[in-house]
């Protein structure tokens, strides 16, 4: 490492197992959240995202409860979710509101007990902080493959319905009548959706895993006017957000309390929060310039 | 909610589609365009019957307000309309994009070919759906109320635009709407509905009063009071002050 990032970067950053397995799954997670954050954000589906995570809670420690790790937990429960706010009328935005409400109420109630009965079982309370808030320098790095595959399996989804999915989140009159499913279409999104989620939920944990889905997102779709542009631009905030979380994680270690680092997904939340913030300084700044000329 | 409605439309021809609101306008694209199916009775397009997935009909919807942080500029819009409907990645092409630059100029829409849609005037808006949906060579362009929401000048210029469409492409244009006076200058046959039925032909011919008397199943008045024209439909219909105005009405002006 040259001499000048040595500040940033601590002794033996590069050279940890768990960093380097962090920085891996970090990065192809949050170029899938990005990609997906900005169909969320343009489709008005951030609440959806939001409940995927919430539910993914129930998965997780659910997961916990019978000994299993916490991803086929977010995933298996996240895709049932998906399935069953489908199945509510995804459709009827008041009627999706509130299904979705009611059954989010009554999964979180499921992971409290699945929660309180794995910590007694297993006399520990550390997997209950690694579901809900995340724990990326404790995946194990034999999780790469099934990260990627996932990862890849969403983007590959994404890839081949992008047009008409646009096109019917432009205008769904307009979609069908050229013969675009557009039922079908917003059904295999919301799978591709809860899938991302539980890959998100995976890295900073699932009560926090839409920040770095639709956080990215929303800041890209205020700096350009291209869709395509708003992807890529999404997937890189995330992935620097990631990057920048899990240095700021790893050097927290010699801050106080000495000893003990914070945790990333305290950082990577942060972040995006503050690239969000700044993403709307152009438009104020423009808005405080159109205020002078006519004031 | 229709029934016994049969008129023919016709390339190259501006026809017009007319009746208050609630009349069935919205229905009867619907069924042209295959979404709502007819109970009975067949739509015939370039002489073959309609199919869904229809390539030769393109459709500009009502009530289009997209929201002003979506990230396509008006040119993206137009685009999407060559091949939006497909799955998978379409490869950027020179091609494309000069089909996509032409169809802006034909609707003047360059001017703003870079901005959000979103940020474009609802006159402005209705340019670039038009264009979104010409882009794929329909041989019928159907709008659905496209001068609802938009200024008298911006209402003109839309009618003027969709008008010359149809002559220089050779397609049939099919417009709703609820107000017939910015259609008159250059509709060429007018399709009038009211109480679920319909009655056609060249406008002249349709607004009248005996024609109109026979379509509502009651006396209609058509009045010309200096150059305007005016349906009177009676009691029971609600026509909210319904003029018409003929360009060359007999009364003068």
């Amino acid at each position: 490492m040259s001499h000048f990032l040595s500040p940033l970067f601590e002794t033996g950053f590069f050279q940890s197992e768990a960093v380097r397995t962090a920085l891996i799954i970090g990065t192809v997670v949050a170029i899938v959240a990005g990609a997906l954050g900005v169909f969320t954000v343009m489709r008005g589906q951030s609440f959806a995202a939001e409940a995927f995570g919430d539910i993914g809670t129930t998965g997780g420690s659910g997961a916990f409860l019978v000994g299993a790790g916490p991803l086929p937990g977010f995933l298996v429960f996240g895709v049932l979710a998906a399935g069953a706010m489908e199945l509510v009328g995804i459709q009827r935005a008041r009627g999706r509101d509130l299904a979705t409400g009611i059954v989010l109420g009554a999964a979180l109630g499921l992971a409290a007990l699945f929660l309180y009965l794995g910590s007694t079982i297993h006399n520990t309370t550390g997997a209950v902080v690694t579901i809900l808030f995340g724990s990326i320098f404790t995946i194990s790095n034999s999780m790469i493959p099934l990260v990627a595959v996932l990862a890849a399996v969403v983007a590959l989804i994404l890839l081949v319905i992008h047009r008409p999915l646009l096109l019917s989140t432009v205008s769904p009159e307009i979609a069908t009548a050229r013969g675009v499913p557009v039922r079908l279409l917003g059904a295999t999104y919301l799978l591709a959706l809860a899938a991302a989620v539980a890959l998100c939920a995976l890295t900073i944990g699932s009560i926090l895993s839409t920040a770095l889905l639709v956080g990215p997102a929303a800041a890209a779709l205020r700096a350009t006017r291209r869709a395509g542009r708003a992807v890529l631009l999404a997937g890189l905030l995330g992935v620097a957000a990631m990057w920048l979380g899990i240095v700021l994680a790893y050097d927290s270690y010699y801050w106080p309390p000495k000893g003990n680092g914070w945790p990333v997904s305290f950082f990577v939340v942060t972040i995006v929060f503050v690239i969000y913030l700044l993403s709307g300084v152009p438009a104020w700044r423009e808005r405080r310039r159109a205020g002078r000329t006519i004031g | 909610m229709l029934d016994d409605v049969s008129f023919e439309i016709r390339a190259g021809e501006f026809t017009g589609l007319i009746g208050s609101n609630g009349a069935g306008k919205t229905t009867l694209f619907r069924v042209i365009l295959g979404l709502t199916p007819a109970s009975r009775g067949r739509i015939l397009l370039a002489g073959g019957a309609r199919s869904r997935r229809n390539p030769l009909i393109g459709y500009v919807p009502q009530k289009f307000l997209l929201d002003p942080d979506m990230p396509l500029r008006a040119r993206d819009l137009v685009a999407l309309g060559i091949d939006a409907h497909r799955f998978g990645i379409a490869r950027p092409s020179r091609a494309r994009r000069e089909r996509a630059e032409q169809m802006l100029a034909a609707v003047d829409a360059l001017e703003f070919a870079d901005k959000r849609v979103g940020l474009l005037s609802g006159g402005e808006q209705q340019r670039v759906l038009i264009a979104h949906a010409l882009i794929g060579e329909p041989r019928l362009l159907l709008a659905d109320e496209p001068l609802a929401n938009l200024d008298l000048r911006s209402a003109d210029e839309v009618v003027a635009l969709l008008a010359r469409i149809a002559r220089e492409q050779q397609i049939a244009v099919f417009i709703s709407a609820h107000e017939i006076n910015p259609l008159l200058p250059v509709m060429d046959r007018v399709v009038y509905l009211a109480a679920g039925r319909a009655v056609s032909g060249p406008a002249k011919e349709v607004v009248r009063s005996d024609v109109l008397s026979r379509l509502y199943g009651h006396h209609v008045d058509v009045l010309h009071v200096h150059g305007r024209v005016i349906v009177i439909a009676g009691a029971g219909e609600d026509l909210g002050g319904h003029e018409l105005r003929f360009p060359d009405a007999e009364t003068g002006s």
